[in-house]
């Protein structure tokens, strides 16, 4: 999306919308509650795989579907495609470091938005921490490029 | 026999049943879905933390973002919305986790580190990559659910709780 791109007045209003129906989602689902992605984690409760693969369902009927009816967005023009990213060591490494942060507390960034919804004020801790992480690795890897060292890959 | 005990095994890896993760999951699902078919945008969680991050750094790494952090922000606030609605409806009263508060900052210190450095998060990768057939996204799952798994097991064992 480009910056100086005029802004359909129902941009906003729309990604709230889809906002609400994920944050809903997460709700109805459990997984803003952290004991239940625990329990998953600890195989006493396999329900969360229906959550995963019944979005990715969804979003990938979605993604190859509208394709045939379409080209672009109506709100952007932007051409639909779908979300590729290259694969280098970095999707293992950081893939790694997330997995140790979301076994070790039972949250990710989109569930522990909705936790917050649900009520749960502890999981301000959890987004604290999230918070820190970003800057820490965003801290580090614009240090490095600004010395022309050899950056991680930009996404 | 040979009814009961495919229900027997189901229950134990069930045991509350998978209606309510189906119909949650379709609804993340839909949610991606209605700003993709009106967007083109595939949006996941996690770019909201470096985005959010360029209000108030002047670090390249986050002023990259720049151009889509005020969405990101009004993605997140519906998030937060969505399962407040969720909550109001079917849920009594606020719901809050017996996790212990260091492990939710620790964990969120490795997950905003992880996430950012892998390309992406459970949505992200979970679900907007998968749903996209992305090798990348394939390998970022595989990877963080086998180490999640792991590490949970290992606290568990270790005998932290909750």
């Amino acid at each position: 999306m480009s910056a100086d791109h005029e802004q359909h007045r129902l941009f906003l209003p729309l990604v709230f919308v889809g906002g609400l129906i994920f944050g809903f989602g997460l709700g109805f689902s459990q997984m803003a509650q952290p004991e239940v992605v625990l329990s998953f984690l600890q195989f006493e409760d396999f329900g969360l795989l229906f959550v995963m693969f019944g979005a990715a369902v969804v979003t990938g009927i979605t993604f190859f579907g509208v394709k045939q009816l379409r080209s672009t967005a109506p709100l952007t023009g932007a051409v639909y495609g779908r979300r590729l990213k290259t694969l280098d060591k970095n999707v293992v490494i950081g893939g790694g470091i997330f997995g140790v942060g979301w076994g070790l507390s039972g949250i990710c960034p989109g569930a522990a938005y909705a936790s917050l919804g649900i009520g749960n004020y502890a999981i301000l801790w959890g987004i604290a921490g999230m918070f820190i992480g970003a800057y820490i690795q965003g801290f580090w890897r614009s240090t490095r490029a600004d010395h022309g060292l050899p950056a991680a890959t930009a996404d | 026999m040979t009814v009961t005990l495919p229900v027997a095994m189901l229950a134990e890896l069930f045991p509350n049943g998978i209606s309510h993760y189906a119909i949650g999951g379709l609804f993340v699902g839909l949610g991606v879905a209605v700003i993709y078919l009106g967007t083109g945008i595939a949006a996941g969680a996690s770019t909201f933390l470096e985005s959010t991050l360029s209000y108030g750094s002047s670090l390249s790494r986050f002023q990259r973002y720049r151009p889509s952090r005020d969405w990101r922000v009004v993605f997140t606030l519906g998030i937060v919305a969505g399962a407040a609605v969720y909550a109001l409806a079917f849920q009594d009263g606020l719901w809050t986790t017996d996790v212990q508060w260091w492990r939710l900052l620790l964990g969120g210190v490795l997950i905003g580190i992880g996430t950012r450095v892998g390309k992406g998060c459970t949505s992200g990768h979970g679900v907007c990559g998968v749903g996209s057939v992305s090798s990348a996204s394939f390998v970022g799952v595989m990877t963080f659910l086998l180490i999640a798994i792991g590490t949970a097991q290992l606290v568990q064992a270790a005998g932290v709780s909750p």
